[in-house]
């Protein structure tokens, strides 16, 4: 049944799918409110889903599709209290294609793949998860506004009088939301390793800093640091701040992709 | 419909005629109880702006002589007003009215102001009696003509000044000018003009800087702001968000190296250059650094020559809206000429249906309140199918060019009088149940 729901909100999801294509064209109001209610709907399915996941009381929490899917919940929270604040849908082309991508991924399969490891501690593998992937989301939301502010920052400088993404919000108003994610997501990555360290040596008593996974977690969490440090120290915006902001991304996708190889943090079917 | 209208705008006519026969504020109710006193006129209503004066009125045959009325109240000879007058009469005139509201005939075309002039000049008129009926029902149709223009269209969206891109401009770069400071380099006066755009948006305070100080102190007082000595100028730049700059230096005083100063000191918040001076006081390489935005005259110019031919685009659209508008104000202007007879042939019926039952209600004694309602029932449903067909024939007339003659078949046919003032709104008219 979770699944199920989790389908209908795929559905709403495809609508912000395609608007996030037709909004790098051309501007419409309209569509931007039918994308807006799609994506507030889906996200009641989400919930729904994410909720009878959780009532059903297995430990699907550590799996990768359900992970996932939290993972697209997140985002989509985030984008909304974006567009609580500040009105503007604009940061939807970027989530609303990655929130896609990950229901879809979470939404095709029934048999969800299974953290292989048996974890004593639940309460802080659940911890983990939710701050990992809070902090994850946060991310997904600064690299699409340093992208939506580069965008906006080309279009300045061409000084061409087009309406083409004219979507977009002002430059400062954009900086503002990468740097605010930036900042709400940081403490949340770094609990989320924390709480992972917490599960890691409660589970094998140690923690093994050359494993795939352990390196490259740190390495984003390096680069987000630094990500926040240049830009509280100096300020750095534009092509500078989209250059790490891609690399941080980059290194989220790896420290994902080392689930499939590494020996302590394992999934399989 | 009888209206007739007559005046002069921008286009017709030069300044110097327009200034003679504009209206001040405190003399417009007057005039428009004389216009209203005109012989031949209803209704009638003046419209007085820097660009138009314009009489409006509701005739009572058609033909009015306004061009009488303008030589009699302005005291003006045929041949020193005429050459510039445009008239237009009926559904050219409704049109017309439609168009100025909407602000298509303005200079600037879509300027918000003429609506609320025009909003004015009607309040006044009706203030005194000189806009009831006709004039009355013309106007509330072309403000609503005028909303729709505005909300369909982007007709009045974008910005057609030079001060007014650069605030845009400005607020594409920071969201709100709120808070923003603004340096203003060289006293000139459009510099002035764009800085006076700038903190009617909104923004904190405003630099001066000059070559001649004394000139400096003289701006910055105008606008409350702090004038600077030019030596200081590199050293203080930085604090300004916006900086208009218009000096007559013969190089470029904003180069690479003084962008990575200020963008050094400011942690790299973005700068807006806004460079009006020719040639250009902010060199092309201080312009490609990442947070620097400079915009040049040319620049400028560009944006607001698009936005004006974005308006042209526009309001070929709202034509289009103001043409069927036109219509359907006709369409509806004709309905209403036959209410007056429909509600005399529902009067005429019902009188004849009311006596008919007094006459035999004696003959059928005692009746219950079941019986009462019956008969009720029954005369109604017959009165009904009777007009039926006269009142649909006089509305589908009403749109055709027919409806006087069908209207006075139907009268003769009936023998009825219209009353005075038997003009209900739209919706009541109609069978009656």
């Amino acid at each position: 049944m979770s699944l199920l729901w989790l389908r209908f909100a795929l559905g709403c999801y495809f609508i912000g799918l395609i608007y996030a294509f037709v909004a790098l064209t051309r501007t419409s109001d309209l569509f931007s409110r039918i994308a807006l209610h799609a994506a507030s709907l889906g996200m009641v399915f989400h919930f729904v889903s994410l909720t009878e996941l959780f009532l059903s009381g297995q430990v699907v929490w550590a799996s990768v599709h359900n992970g996932e899917s939290l993972l697209a919940f997140l985002s989509m929270s985030f984008f909304m209290i974006i567009y609580a604040i500040y009105h503007t849908t604009s940061p939807g082309v970027v989530v609303f294609p990655v929130v896609f991508f990950l229901t879809f991924v979470g939404a095709v399969d029934e048999q969800p793949v299974l953290l292989t490891q048996f974890v004593s501690h639940k309460g802080w593998l659940i911890a983990h998860i939710i701050l990992i992937f809070t902090g994850y989301a946060a991310l997904v939301l600064s690299f699409g506004a340093s992208l939506l502010y580069l965008i906006q920052e080309r279009r300045l400088k061409s000084k061409k009088p087009t309406s083409l993404i004219s979507f977009l919000p002002a430059l400062e108003v954009i900086d503002q939301i990468g740097y605010r994610s930036l900042l709400l997501g940081f403490p949340f990555m770094t609990l989320g390793l924390l709480t992972g360290s917490v599960v890691a040596l409660t589970t094998y008593g140690h923690v093994d800093f050359l494993d795939p996974k352990i390196l490259l977690s740190l390495l984003m969490w390096a680069v987000y640091m630094i990500m926040v440090f240049t830009r509280w120290n100096s300020g750095w915006r534009g092509r500078r701040a989209a250059f790490l902001a891609t690399f941080a991304f980059v290194a989220a996708l790896a420290a994902w992709a080392a689930n499939y190889f590494s020996t302590i943090h394992r999934f399989a079917s | 419909m009888r209206f007739q209208l007559i005046g002069l705008n921008h286009k017709s006519a030069p300044l110097e005629v327009r200034e003679r026969l504009a209206i001040p504020e405190s003399r417009l109710p007057d005039t428009c109880r004389e216009l209203a006193a005109y012989p031949g006129i209803e209704e009638g209503m003046v419209i007085s702006t820097c660009n138009r004066v314009e009489v409006v009125t509701h005739t009572v045959n058609g033909s009015a002589d306004l061009r009488g009325f303008l030589h009699d109240h302005f005291h003006l000879k045929a041949e020193e007003l005429d050459a510039h007058l445009y008239e237009f009469r009926e559904k050219d005139a409704v049109r017309h009215i439609f168009r100025v509201a909407a602000s298509l005939d303005s200079m600037v075309v879509g300027e918000a102001q003429i609506l609320g002039q025009v909003k004015e000049a009607y309040a006044t008129a009706r203030a005194v009696g000189a806009c009831r009926g006709q004039l009355d029902q013309l106007f509330s149709r072309a403000f609503a003509v005028a909303k729709r223009v505005r909300t369909e269209t982007a007709v009045g969206s974008s910005s057609v000044s030079i001060a007014s891109v650069a605030v845009e401009l400005a607020k594409k770069i920071f969201g709100t000018l709120q808070g923003k400071n603004v340096f203003i380099v060289g006293a000139g006066k459009m510099s002035e003009l764009a800085a006076r755009h700038l903190m009617a948006h909104g923004c904190a305070s405003i630099f001066v800087a000059n070559r001649t100080y004394d000139r400096a102190i003289g701006l910055a007082q105008k606008f409350n702001g702090q004038a600077i000595k030019f030596e200081d100028l590199y050293n203080t730049c930085d604090k300004a968000d916006i900086v208009i700059t218009s000096t007559g230096a013969p190089h470029a005083i904003f180069r690479k190296e003084h962008g990575e100063q200020f963008l050094s000191r400011r942690k790299n918040k973005p700068m807006f250059f806004i460079d009006i001076a020719v040639p250009r006081d902010v060199s092309p390489e201080m312009a490609k650094l990442d947070g620097i935005f400079a915009y040049d005259i040319d620049d400028l110019q560009q944006a607001v020559s698009s936005h004006v031919a974005d308006r042209r685009k526009e309001a070929e659209r709202a034509e289009a809206i103001i043409a069927s508008e036109v219509e359907r104000f006709e369409a509806r202007l004709h309905t209403l000429d036959v209410v007056p007879t429909i509600v005399s042939l529902q009067d005429h019926l019902e009188t004849i249906r009311q006596a008919e039952i007094d006459r035999v209600r004696g003959r059928m004694g005692q009746l219950t309140p079941e019986q009462e309602m019956a008969v009720e029932a029954l005369t109604r449903g017959i009165i009904n199918k009777v007009m039926h067909t006269p009142i649909t024939t006089l509305k589908t007339a009403a749109r055709e060019s027919e409806a006087t003659t069908v209207v006075d078949v139907v009268r003769r046919l009936f023998n009825l009088q219209v009353k005075e003032g038997s003009v209900p709104k739209k919706d009541e008219v109609g069978i009656r149940h």
